[in-house]
Parts: C-alpha cells; sequence; structure tokens
C-alpha cells in the first residue's frame, strides 16, 4: 500500500523541472506500454502469467538434490572439499566449545567483563557480568555457550570473507563495481531462501549454520571495508609513498590503521547479523539457544521460549554496545580504560590474569557448571501472563472490539482487496504499474531491475502466490510505516519517550521472532493476520530508530528559524522537519520494506500462506523444487521493492 | 599487524592439518558439541510435535541416569532428520510416521540407517471437529454431509467457503486433493507449523466455536479438547498411490523407530537401549501432557513418569 501511495505527495514536494522530468518519464513509460500491451494482449489473451513465459525447474531441481544424495558419501567434490570444509567448521566450534566449557561460568563471565572493562568501560563491564549471569539464572548456560562458540566461529568466519570482499573492493575500481550488486543481493536475501541449498550440501547441523551465516553476515563487513579503505586520507597516502613504502606496506601501515573505525562498525554490525542467524540456524539443527526457543514452540510454551530468548537479548546487547564503543574510542585511547601503548598491554595483561585466575579457581572448587539450584523459572509466570493477556484481549472487548475481530476484519478489509487486486490485474499491468513507480524515482536502470525481478517470479510459476506476498508485505509495511512515523515523531521531540524506547526497541529488535509466534497465533488466529502482525513488530524498531535520527539531525538553524516565525509545533514537524527529514524517512521505507520481508517465512508458520509456507514445506519435506524456487521468489520481491523504494540520490553514495 | 593478518591464516592452516589431507568421511559427521569432557554422548532428533519429544525425554532421562550417557537432542523435521540420521548427526528417530521413499534411499539401498523397530504406538490421521460441536449435530461426523455446515466452518481466511485447518507443512496430508476429489464446498488453511494449529484449537474450544481441522493421535490435545473424528471414505492398501486422485482417509501406521547404521552396530547400551525402547499409547499421552499443558520441563515430565512405571522400562535397559 505504502508504496503504491507514497509517491504521488513525494513527486509534488519535489521542485518544479524534477516534475517535468518524472512526467516525461511516465509519458515514455505510456508510450511504450501502447505498443507493447496489444502485442502481449494479442499473443497470450489471459489476464494471469502466460503458461508459454514459464520454467518448469521441479525435474532439474530434483535431479539434483538426488544426485547430491546420492554422491554426497563418494563423489570427490564432497570428500576433498566440502567434507574438510564441514569437519573444519565442527573442530573449531568444538575447539571453542570446550575452551568455555573449561572455563567454567565463573571463568567465562571473568573473561567477559574484563574484555569489556578494557575495550569498553567499567559500566559495561558490570553490564556484561551480569548477563552472563543471567544466561546463568535463566538455566541456559550450556545453550548460550554453545551459541556462543558457533558465533565466535562464525563472526571470525565472516570478518575473514568480508575483509577479503572488502580489500579486493577497496583497492579496485573494477571489482567494486562488480562485487556491488553480489552484496546487494545478499543482503536482501532472506536467510531462509538459503538455508536449504546448504542443507542439501552439508546436512543438518552446526557446518551448515556457520556457513549459512557466513553468506548472511559477511556483506556488512565487506562494504565497510571497502568503505574505509576508499575513504582513507589522500595525504597521509601521499606522505606514506612519498617515504618510499610498497604496496603492501601502504596497505598494512596506512591504509588499514586509517579505516580503523569502519573496521570496527563492520565488526559490530556482523556480530549483530550472525546472532540473529544463529536462532533461525536452528531449524536446521544448529543448537543451542534457537533450538531452546524452537523445541519450547514445540509444546507452545511461550514462558520457556522466552527463557531461551533473553540470553539471545542480552548476548545481542552486550556485544553491540562493547563492540560499538571499540569503535567510537578511536586514536587508540579504548573507551575509559586508556592509557599509552605500553600502559594498555599491562592492563590488558592484568585483565588476562586476573580472567585465568577467576576460571582455575571455579575449576579448583569443582564449579564448572552451572548449579542447578541457582536457577529462575520464569516460564510458569510468563505463560500465566500471556494466557492472560490473550484472554482478555482476544474477543468482546466493549468498543474497540478484540483482537480476533481486528484480525478478521483486517484481512476482510484491507488484505484480501489488496491482494484480490493485485491477482485481477493483467500481468503486464502490475509490472507496467512497477515500472511507473520505479523510474521516476530512480533511473531507467533502477526500473528495469524492478520490472524484471517481478517478472522472474512470474518465469519461475510462482506469479500468483508471489502477488499474495506482495499484497502481505505491503500491508505490513503500511501499518509498520503508520505506527514507526507516529513512533519516531514522539520520540524525536521528547527526550523522555525516547530513552523509554530505548530498551523496549533493542528488545524487539533482538528477540528471535519465533518467540512471538504463539502470542501471536493467540492474539490473531491462523492467518495473514498475524503474518502481518509479526512483521509489524520485527520491522518497527528499524523504522521508528531512524526515523527519530533523521528527526533529530534536522539543521538546528532551520528549525530556530520556524520558531522564529512564530510556527506552532505541528507546523514545524510538517513543513520543515519533515521535508528536511526526506531522505531519513525514505531509507525507513527501504529498511521497512527489507526487514517486513525477511519475516514472510515467519508468516508462513502462523498461516500466511503464499511464499512463506512453501519454502518452510521445501525446508521440511527436503524438496528443493518448492523450497528453492519460493526462495527465489522472496529474493525478486525483495529486488523489486528495494529498487522501487530506494531514491537515486542514495544509489551513488553507496558506492562510496 | 602482521600478526593480525597471518592469524586467520594459521588457523586455517591448523585447520587443514587437523582434518587430514586425504578424504572426508561425510558419513561421520557428530555435533561439535557431542562428547564433550569425555563423556559418552547420544544425538537424538526430536520433531516439532509433542509426542516425538516424550519419546525423547524419557529415553533421555534413562540414558543419562540409569546408562550414564550424556544426551544432546535437535529438534529437525521428518524427511532432514533422515539425511541427518543417514549422516551420523543425529544417532536415532524414535518415532517415523513411514517414509517409504526414504526407508528405500537410506535404509535398503545406502545401509547408512538401521530399522530400530516399532515404538509400540499407532498412529492415525484424519479430520476432526469439536466433541460439543459432534454432539450438537451428529451427522457432521460423516463426510457426506460436511458441505451442509460449510457456512459454520467459515473464517475470514476462508473466503466464501469452510475452513479446514491443516498443520505443520511436514506433515504427511492429501487434504487439498481430498476436498477437490470429494467435492467439498472447502478452503484448506494452513496453519504452517503446530504450534499455531495448536493455539488457535484451544481458542476456538474456549469460544467453543466450531471448526474442523486436520489432526492426529496419539495427541495430548485430544485430552484437553475432545474431539470426534469425522468419517472419511475408508483407507484401502494403495488407494493413496496417485496423490493428486485421493478420495480415501488416511491408514493406521504403527510408528517406527529407525538408528544410524553405524551407531546400531557400535553403539553399546545406548543402542541396545534405544532398540528395546517400546512403550504404549497411553504412556506416551502421560508424558506429553505433562510436557505440554501443566508446562513441566521435558526432564520433570520423564522423572515422574519413570518415578510410577518401573516394571515398563526395566525391560529395556
Amino acid at each position: 500500500m505504502a508504496t503504491l501511495t507514497t509517491p504521488a505527495p513525494r513527486l509534488a514536494a519535489l521542485p518544479g523541472f524534477l516534475r517535468h522530468q518524472a512526467v516525461r518519464k511516465l509519458l515514455l513509460l505510456a508510450l511504450a506500454a501502447a505498443v507493447l500491451v496489444p502485442l502481449a494482449n494479442a499473443r497470450w489473451s489471459s489476464g494471469s502469467w502466460p503458461a508459454t513465459l514459464t520454467v518448469d525447474l521441479t525435474k532439474p531441481l530434483t535431479g539434483a538434490s538426488d544426485w547430491i544424495i546420492d554422491n554426497r558419501d563418494s563423489h570427490p567434490l564432497f570428500l576433498y572439499f566440502f567434507g574438510h570444509l564441514s569437519n573444519g567448521v565442527v573442530l573449531s566450534v568444538r575447539a571453542v566449545y570446550l575452551v568455555l566449557l573449561g572455563a567454567g561460568w565463573a571463568g567465562v563471565t571473568a573473561a567477559g567483563a574484563l574484555i569489556a572493562w578494557r575495550v569498553a568501560g567499567v559500566r559495561l563491564a558490570l553490564g556484561t557480568a551480569a548477563a552472563f549471569l543471567a544466561c546463568g539464572l535463566l538455566g541456559m548456560w550450556v545453550p548460550t555457550m554453545q551459541t556462543l562458540a558457533l558465533m565466535v566461529v562464525a563472526v571470525l568466519a565472516s570478518v575473514v570473507v568480508g575483509v577479503l570482499l572488502g580489500l579486493a573492493g577497496g583497492l579496485s575500481e573494477r571489482l567494486d563495481r562488480a562485487l556491488r550488486p553480489v552484496l546487494d543481493t545478499m543482503q536482501v536475501l532472506p536467510a531462509f531462501a538459503y538455508l536449504l541449498p546448504v542443507v542439501l550440501v552439508f546436512g543438518i547441523g552446526v557446518p551448515a549454520a556457520v556457513l549459512a551465516t557466513v553468506v548472511y553476515a559477511a556483506p556488512p563487513m565487506a562494504r565497510l571495508t571497502a568503505l574505509g579503505l576508499r575513504g582513507a586520507d589522500k595525504e597521509v597516502l601521499e606522505a606514506v609513498d612519498s617515504l618510499g613504502a610498497t604496496a603492501r606496506q601502504r596497505l598494512l601501515t596506512a591504509r588499514i590503521p586509517l579505516a580503523r573505525k569502519e573496521l570496527l562498525l563492520g565488526l559490530n554490525q556482523t556480530i549483530m547479523m550472525a546472532l540473529s542467524m544463529a536462532v533461525i540456524a536452528s531449524v536446521i539443527g544448529a543448537g543451542g539457544l534457537g533450538d531452546r526457543v524452537y523445541q519450547a514452540l514445540a509444546s507452545v510454551d511461550v514462558g520457556a521460549a522466552l527463557a531461551a530468548g533473553i540470553p539471545i537479548v542480552l548476548l545481542a546487547v552486550v556485544l553491540d554496545r562493547v563492540t560499538a564503543a571499540a569503535g567510537d574510542g578511536s586514536d587508540g585511547s579504548y573507551g575509559s580504560g586508556g592509557g599509552d601503548g605500553p600502559a594498555r598491554w599491562t592492563a590488558w595483561a592484568y585483565a588476562g590474569a586476573a580472567a585465568v585466575a577467576v576460571a582455575l579457581t571455579g575449576r579448583v572448587a569443582g564449579r564448572l557448571d552451572w548449579p542447578d539450584a541457582w536457577t529462575v523459572p520464569i516460564a510458569a509466570p510468563v505463560n500465566d501472563a500471556v494466557g492472560w493477556m490473550t484472554d482478555h484481549l482476544y474477543s468482546g472487548v466493549p468498543v474497540v472490539g478484540g483482537t480476533a475481530d481486528w484480525a478478521g476484519r483486517f484481512t476482510t478489509w484491507v488484505l484480501d482487496p489488496v491482494r484480490d487486486g493485485l491477482q485481477g490485474l493483467p500481468w503486464w499491468a502490475v509490472l507496467l504499474l512497477v515500472a511507473a513507480i520505479a523510474w521516476p524515482i530512480g533511473t531507467w536502470r533502477t526500473a528495469l531491475t524492478a520490472v524484471l525481478a517481478l517478472a522472474a517470479t512470474g518465469v519461475l510459476g510462482v506469479w500468483e502466490p508471489s502477488l499474495d506476498t506482495l499484497s502481505q508485505v505491503l500491508a505490513a509495511v503500511a501499518v509498520t510505516l503508520v505506527l514507526g512515523f507516529a513512533t519516531g515523531i514522539a520520540a524525536a521531540r521528547s527526550d523522555r519517550v525516547e530513552r523509554l524506547l530505548r530498551p523496549v526497541l533493542d528488545v524487539f529488535q533482538t528477540m528471535p521472532q519465533f518467540v512471538y509466534l504463539i502470542p501471536v497465533v493467540a492474539l490473531f488466529g491462523v492467518g495473514r493476520a498475524p503474518a502481518v502482525a509479526a512483521a509489524v513488530v520485527y520491522a518497527l524498531p528499524a523504522v521508528v530508530r531512524i526515523t527519530t535520527q533523521g528527526l533529530r539531525q534536522v539543521d538546528p538553524a532551520a528549525m530556530e528559524s520556524a520558531r522564529s516565525l512564530g510556527a506552532t509545533g505541528a507546523q514545524q514537524l510538517r513543513q520543515v522537519q519533515l521535508p528536511l527529514a526526506r531522505p531519513a524517512l525514505l531509507l525507513a521505507v527501504n529498511q521497512g520494506v527489507v526487514l517486513v520481508l525477511a519475516v514472510v517465512i515467519i508468516g508462513g508458520l502462523v498461516g500466511g500462506g503464499a511464499l512463506g509456507y512453501e519454502a518452510v514445506f521445501g525446508l521440511a519435506q527436503g524438496d528443493l523444487a518448492t523450497g528453492l524456487v519460493a526462495g527465489a521468489a522472496i529474493v525478486c520481491l525483495g529486488l523489486m521493492l528495494d529498487r522501487v523504494t530506494q531514491p537515486a540520490d542514495r544509489r551513488t553514495k553507496k558506492g562510496a | 599487524m602482521r600478526v593480525r593478518m597471518t592469524c586467520p591464516v594459521a588457523v586455517t592452516a591448523s585447520l587443514v592439518l587437523l582434518t587430514g589431507c586425504g578424504a572426508a568421511d561425510m558419513t561421520k559427521q557428530a555435533s561439535p558439541f557431542a562428547n564433550a569432557r569425555g563423556t559418552k554422548t547420544v544425538t537424538l532428533s526430536v520433531q516439532s510435535w509433542v509426542g516425538a519429544q516424550s519419546n525423547v525425554a524419557v529415553a533421555q532421562y534413562l540414558l543419562e541416569h540409569k546408562l550414564g550417557y550424556r544426551v544432546d537432542t535437535v529438534q529437525v523435521d521428518e524427511i532432514p532428520a533422515w539425511d541427518a540420521l543417514s549422516q551420523g548427526r543425529v544417532d536415532a528417530i524414535l518415532e517415523d510416521w513411514g517414509h517409504p521413499d526414504q526407508e528405500k534411499r537410506y535404509v535398503d539401498d545406502k545401509k547408512t540407517i538401521a530399522r530400530g523397530g516399532e515404538l509400540g504406538v499407532t498412529g492415525h490421521i484424519g479430520w476432526y471437529v469439536p466433541t460439543y460441536f459432534a454432539k450438537q449435530h451428529p451427522d457432521v461426523t460423516n463426510w457426506k454431509n460436511l458441505n451442509k455446515y460449510a457456512s459454520q466452518f467459515r473464517t475470514a481466511e476462508s473466503g466464501g467457503k469452510g475452513q479446514l485447518m491443516d498443520g505443520s507443512p511436514s506433515y504427511v496430508t492429501n487434504d487439498k486433493a481430498l476436498v477437490d476429489n470429494l467435492n467439498l464446498d472447502y478452503q484448506v488453511v494452513f496453519a504452517g507449523s503446530e504450534a499455531a494449529q495448536i493455539t488457535q484449537i484451544r481458542r476456538f474450544a474456549k469460544e467453543r466455536k466450531p471448526f474442523l481441522t486436520y489432526w492426529y493421535a496419539p495427541q495430548w490435545l485430544l485430552k484437553k479438547v475432545p474431539m470426534t473424528e469425522v468419517k472419511l471414505p475408508a483407507y484401502k492398501e494403495g488407494c493413496d498411490a496417485d496423490p493428486a486422485k485421493v478420495t480415501c482417509g488416511y491408514p493406521h501406521t504403527p510408528l517406527q523407530k529407525y538408528l544410524n547404521a553405524d551407531f546400531a552396530k557400535d553403539g553399546g547400551k545406548a543402542a541396545a537401549f534405544l532398540k528395546k525402547f517400546r512403550w504404549t499409547t497411553e504412556d506416551q499421552n502421560e508424558v506429553s501432557l505433562m510436557i505440554a499443558d501443566q508446562k513441566l520441563t521435558p526432564e520433570q515430565a520423564s522423572e515422574k513418569w519413570v518415578d510410577s512405571h518401573a516394571s515398563t522400562w526395566k525391560k529395556w535397559l
């Protein structure tokens, strides 16, 4: 919905000549349509996607899947390449896991806190220790260590891959151009889409999970590495050159140290993405916390799922804050624990010694495992609370009606008309509509990519379910934007609201989506409405954050002059803040779309049907043909929506 | 800086050395979390329904407390579980609802999976309506009368038709074909996961609304929400051979156990125990109900069951 309706006001806000350009583009498009549509209509008269234009991939994909299963134990490709890769992953995860277990709960907590202290100061050190202890108190120590072991290996691998790609992109203009679309695609790719092929090659378990995580988490590292290398100060580089440094010395002594800030930001992003993937990977048997969440859901136990979800949130918050602090403290002084070279190393040495001492004490005391008696059962009270909430909100609430009534109305009044409208339009009309939206916003290339991406879903033979999914995505994005912009404006205008919101947003953003599967169904019933609700919850934090930040960064001078002219609060917002924050708002739209699309699969788990269900079906049945085609269609939808919502000026910036 | 650059290289090199330069065996892929600290580990696959959780919970409890093993559990859907079993990622599936294709591929042809005998529970899939509704309208329990009630089963999701709710995509179902071939005025709505389906069924039951759902026995939920099966045309051997032309209901399936072939041979006490593991539908439901309804952890539930059923499990050890 939003993407269909927003362009109109946006165009009106553009200055005169741009409006002309948009009109010109649309006229050209209309001309092309006038020629092409009768042709298309004459050839394929029906309104739905013509069968002659589809390619059935069932046979080759099933063949490929059978070939892999039959040859996995004997073909050299597996014996000498994938097999070693798989063993390598297993060995490294195992090594880290054994070290963590060997250090015991006290040792791990101490080491975590001391690292946080050295990197980010005393407050975060206390926070880190509290977070680790909370994981133990929730009875999740061992799963937390399994997830941590998986994360360490996955993040290291992602960083290596990301830095290598980033070096290539940062040093060579041509490689950068070649890499950019690849990284773009990797980032809009919903994680579920490539779980299936990875599983087929590596089988269920940790290696598949780690590799899927690397695909997901490496792009931000690569992008930021390239960005950092390109952004290096020209004068410094010239100075290094004049000293007669070789290309290699120049890279190691000047360009990489100068890009430190971007590298650390990349690390931060990679960790966050890897952590969210660690949960999704539980579907393919990654073990750890994600698996606990997933197993708890099988017995419809929100409380137990939450008990495993909280450690994930805690890990995410701690890792985020610590790596972010490391990135902020530039100029070589690490946060508050600053100091010069030698002093810094001594402090590190003391910290290391302290951690080892604690670990040894734990060992000697025979207290390696988290004591069973020290756990706080939170499952029962949480389940009671969820039960009470759903009982009282589901139906029969006076005046506003229950959530089930809302869900029913939302389905009948919003989801059905949008879906039927999209599916009722002739296929060429849908493609034209996409072109008409994408072209005025971007270049002809953006429009072409968007149209081709959508057409690809037709070629893959999933035109109807794709439009069904699209209708859900559009509805979810519309709701997300309405709620997100409203909340973002409130947070931008009041510091108190922002402070109150921050932890809530943290939790929503990092809590594994699986946890709110059950409450969502209990509130909205099975169907597309809960799927939309789950997507909104997931995408909302990012939209709120970007909106708030965008509004707050509006030039204070502009605000000041508006105030001095006697503008009211609403006028300031409408006429100064919102127009000036337009780039941020557009970014929020774009992020909203990408994030909503990432939860389509979760929608499939609560009755959303369409592509999400087919992808889940493929994974559950080991049916590569269904699953991969659905996954590819989701990717195509993502690409299309990304292009449609991505204004031309951002594209140029992205390449930096 | 040089130190940082060479570190990943060193790690990779040592990994290659550790794994050796020969062929890697893809049929021996244990979990990295197995056998930590020298204890013997058995890895069991859990499927997403609670009955499967109960089998695993009791087996895990006995393996850990009576035989001294450590047990890892991994939640995997049925077909991927077969694959994982053949690779050695998991050691056993304790409840299989019949997968002839997989059985042929892995047990008969590749011999990477061995049969583990019957679980002792017989499974049956069918269509169910809540008993409170069946009592008011006794003729709803025959499929021929279902069209009469279609309007009562309508939801926002099913359009103008009645809603037949199906569950997880991993379950065996012919429902779409059945609705078509029996000319029923129904729309199959896939809940997408069993958790979602159970939540919705309990919700309907609380409101005492009529509903029609794909469901199966044995299942603990039948105790909380009594449901009556709708009679479909009787199952005959081979009547479901062509999934598109099916016009018959579902068979009764004696549930099976499967073990990884190597584990079955060298698994020692654990493998022998899992082969002998055999209990009744009532036993399974008792544990399932404790897990899913009373929200005991699987461990607490199995401890309770083990304490009161010594005669049953003593035979397995």
